[in-house]
């Protein structure tokens, strides 16, 4: 049995310890919004934060996730109002979406610890999650934008 | 440079298309398909694509699958505009499988490619909707005893002129229920859209940016157990001999290992316990007729082919003669690789195969062929078959192919239990339905103006349909011509050819299909015809399109807004191209840079685009966005290669995407020319490529014949 905390609920699974915390969370948890794209830490569709930090859960066995907080693109915001989301919503950043989560959580990440990032801190922080639908242009503009609704408090 | 303006002509002409578009063949299944429908009480239903309850509620149905390109919302827009619904009171259902009710139009199957959804669709939608809309008016004007020419209606309410009195719809739903279904009603004026050409919000978003998005690979059923197959090793052609399931049914969670036709099918409780037991199943394989194939083999092949005569698909005037009389000439040989989609999702699907029905689950565009072969798979009629259409994790054409359904209708049907059956990305790349390779012979001439006298295209490569069994034996395959054969230039001697050439790798329809490729070719040679006249390549292409209005508008407004004629920055050149594909009409110009190891980088693109109405603009714009990076993730990256018959790439490291850091702003302006609506998906791609290697001509000289763009050739010594 691990124990995980995962967007606040403790959860106990019964798995092995190597076991990807990616379907961890996706199989015993049923929080599908967490993708599968490639299973090598190559596309991001899998990011999830580990006490506030993205990491590519399909690469980090389920014991590196014990204790600590595992937050999902279920549990960024109660209703969908993360500064990030709400961005996301203004611009129509998504296409097919299936990218998004992982988009999502790596931006939520970059906003929680640079509050107006630049172009370069967004290709930085950005670069390893894939699109294939090619949303990039409004990635960058739906980050910016969370960043000024960051600052303007959330309303 | 002259700019374009709209003419007032031009505006006017968009009810005269959408009007007269009535006329054309297709049979609106509203009366008919009432009878058949399941009536429920209290609820307006005049047809498969919308209903109204008492409530107000309005109910649409949308057939095209949500792949990402915003068919949800387009569907609702075209709709609930004709309907004259209100915005905030709408609701949307994915069409179940059933092709009597929600077979395209006008290719009559329940298939989703090509860029048809609006196009196709729209003259029947808004037929439907505003029958809906005629009934509500006779209901209201039934109600209040007045003649059904002084009612109208605003969104949601139909509205007494005269009095001022006002009843929702939903208040009218009995009423309007037992009125016959109106088969020519009035269409609105494009003056009184309310949604149709406003930049509305997707209706998809909230879900996507939540996670409660569910798409094929999330689906959950109860009792549900995952499979993945084992495949060969060899990209087509392979056979099981044999398999030894000992270990693999040894690893904890496995609970079957059956063969399918696709290879041996592993099943466990979970994902990791399904992939484990993968790992652990011994196979042995007929590695089949494609044991030896390779790509080098199959450059080689096309090059000697490429010396042998092909079918015409063209022929204008006399080529040869006026290749020979003594002009200046030029040829050139362009390749290009296979390309797999890729999709974001690999292929997935959940199968349920009970006695006496199944039920799938699957991220397709096609859902008519899924109820077929699931139907045939498990020995029912097409009817016990239910098909639940997820959203999509981008589909580029890739799902309109049932392998995927195949695999989860055959194995659940085997173990008795329903199974998710899941690809890897690995299982994704090494056996998708690529993209084509072809070789590509130019032989050009100009006359004593420089302008181009002839004009020679031999095309060798495979062709889809042929391929696929769907183009009549020895005919020209249009999938492996188009764009070639429809070049827009005013070339008075023109001859295309195609030599169909399949090594049997398996072929399928990739985001713009023929055009992808065909676009590059045609793109990057008529600009070495310029180059050679000592031309500006947009006047060239300008003089050269004449009796082609449409080519000729995008491309002036391309140029007109990427400052054509102007200097580029520093280190930077343009190019430009300009192709239609799919019923629309895309220009682009990109702004380039090389850096001295060779690496290219696209920093502004400029596209015009022509889809005739566009419905959504920002919708339209986000479509040109997405094109440009397929184009040139392909452009810069993508090849898929094949050694002893088996596909080189395998996951995002030896088959790379694009990245945010190397995103161009992409900057779109839409012509709108008032002519019918044209698709969206794929003809922001074709124009894409050329332009960045015709600028890379113009910045280095270097002209690129092969793509992905080797970095090798371009690195400065």
């Amino acid at each position: 049995m691990i124990t995980l905390v995962v967007n606040g609920k403790p959860q106990r699974v019964d798995v092995g310890p190597d076991q990807p915390l990616l379907w961890v969370i996706r199989e015993d948890l049923r929080l599908t919004g967490t993708k599968y794209g490639c299973g090598m830490a190559l596309c991001g569709a899998c990011t999830v934060h580990l006490d506030g930090t993205p990491v590519r859960s399909c690469v980090t066995p389920v014991s590196a996730a014990a204790g600590k907080r595992v937050t999902t693109i279920e549990g960024l915001s109660a209703q969908g109002t993360h500064p990030v989301q709400r961005a996301w919503m203004e611009v129509d950043a998504p296409q097919c979406g299936f990218c998004q989560s992982g988009q999502i959580m790596s931006a939520a990440a970059l906003l929680a610890r640079k509050a107006s990032p630049t172009d370069a801190d967004i290709d930085a922080a950005m670069a390893g999650n894939i699109c294939r639908c090619g949303t990039y242009q409004r990635i960058r503009a739906a980050i910016h934008r969370a960043a000024a609704l960051k600052k303007g408090g959330a309303r | 440079m002259k700019s374009i303006k709209l003419s007032r002509r031009a505006l006017l002409k968009t009810s005269l298309a959408i009007g007269a578009g009535l006329t054309i063949g297709f049979e609106l299944p509203v009366a008919r398909t009432r009878s058949t429908m399941a009536q429920t009480p209290g609820v307006f239903t005049p047809n498969q694509w919308l209903s109204i309850d008492r409530d107000g509620l309005v109910t649409i149905t949308n057939s095209v699958p949500e792949m990402g390109q915003g068919s949800m919302t387009t569907t609702t827009i075209i709709i609930a505009d004709e309907l004259d619904a209100d915005w905030s009171r709408i609701r949307v259902n994915q069409a179940p499988a059933d092709p009597k009710r929600y077979a395209n139009p006008v290719t009559g199957s329940q298939s989703y490619g090509g860029s048809r959804g609006v196009r196709d669709h729209i003259e029947m939608w808004r037929k439907s909707a505003a029958a809906a809309r005629e009934m509500l008016r006779q209901a209201a004007a039934d109600e209040w005893g007045v003649p059904v020419d002084q009612v109208d209606t605003e969104p949601g309410v139909v509205v007494h002129r005269a009095t001022g009195r006002r009843l929702p719809y939903g208040k009218l739903v009995d009423r309007a229920q037992a009125l016959p279904v109106p088969q020519n009603p009035k269409l609105k004026t494009p003056d009184k859209f309310r949604y149709i050409g406003k930049n509305l919000h997707r209706l998809d978003t909230p879900d996507k940016v939540t996670g409660r998005a569910i798409y094929g690979m999330d689906v959950q059923v109860p009792g549900m157990l995952v499979g993945l197959i084992e495949r060969a090793p060899v990209v087509a052609g392979g056979k099981v001999q044999s398999f030894d399931a000992t270990a693999a049914k040894a690893v904890p969670g496995v609970k079957h290992v059956v063969q399918v036709t696709h290879g041996v099918a592993v099943v466990a409780d979970r994902f990791p316990a399904a992939l484990a037991g993968r790992r652990a199943l011994t196979v042995t394989w007929d590695h089949g007729p494609l044991a030896q194939l390779s790509s080098e083999e199959i450059s080689r092949e096309y090059a000697t082919l490429a010396k042998q005569s092909g079918q015409v698909a063209r022929k204008d005037g006399d080529v040869e003669k006026t290749l020979g009389a003594g002009g200046r000439t030029l040829e050139a040989a362009y390749e290009v690789p296979y390309l797999e989609h890729a999709c974001m999702e690999v292929m997935n699907a959940t199968a349920h195969v009970m006695p006496d029905s199944c039920v799938v689950w699957a991220p397709t565009q096609n859902p008519g062929s899924t109820q077929s072969t699931a139907a045939k798979i498990s020995g029912l009629p097409p009817e016990k078959v239910t098909v639940n259409t997820t959203l999509l994790g981008g589909g580029f054409g890739r799902r309109g192919e049932v392998d995927f359904i195949v695999d989860a209708v055959e194995t659940a049907k085997a173990v008795g239990a329903p199974v998710k059956l899941m690809w890897t990305r690995e299982d994704d790349i090494r056996h998708g339905f690529y993209r084509p390779a072809t070789y590509n012979v130019f032989r050009g001439a100009l006359d004593a103006n420089g302008m181009p006298a002839a004009w020679f295209h031999r095309i060798v490569g495979p062709g889809i349909l042929t391929q696929k069994g769907r183009a009549p034996a020895n005919s020209v395959d249009p999938a492996a011509v188009t764009i070639a054969r429809e070049l827009p230039y005013d070339i008075p001697n023109l001859q295309v050819e195609w030599v169909n050439k399949d090594f049997g790798v398996p072929v399928g329809f990739w985001r713009s299909v023929g055009a992808s490729q065909n676009g590059f070719v045609t793109e990057c040679f008529i600009d070495e015809m310029a180059h050679l006249a000592g031309k500006d390549p947009f006047e060239y292409r300008r003089a050269l399109l004449a009796k082609s209005p449409r080519h000729k508008a995008v491309l002036e407004l391309a140029a007109a807004r990427a400052n054509w004629g102007a200097p580029a920055p520093a280190g930077r050149a343009r190019g430009i191209a300009v192709a239609f594909s799919y019923g629309s009409y895309a220009a682009h110009v990109v702004e380039a840079s090389v850096a001295a190891d060779g690496r290219v980088r696209a920093h502004r693109i400029v596209c015009a685009i022509d889809c005739g109405l566009a419905v959504n603009p920002d919708q339209v714009k986000a479509q040109m966005e997405g094109g440009a990076v397929y184009a040139l993730t392909a452009a810069l990256y993508g090849q898929i290669t094949v050694d002893k018959g088996g596909v080189q790439q395998s996951n995002f490291d030896n088959y790379p995407m694009m990245r945010i850091n190397e995103m161009p702003t992409v900057e779109t302006h839409i012509l709108d020319s008032g002519e019918a609506p044209g698709g969206l998906g794929e003809p922001g791609v074709p124009p894409v490529a050329p332009a960045l290697c015709n600028a890379i001509f113009a910045l280095t000289g270097k002209r690129i014949r092969r793509l992905p763009i080797s970095v090798e050739e371009l690195k400065r010594a």
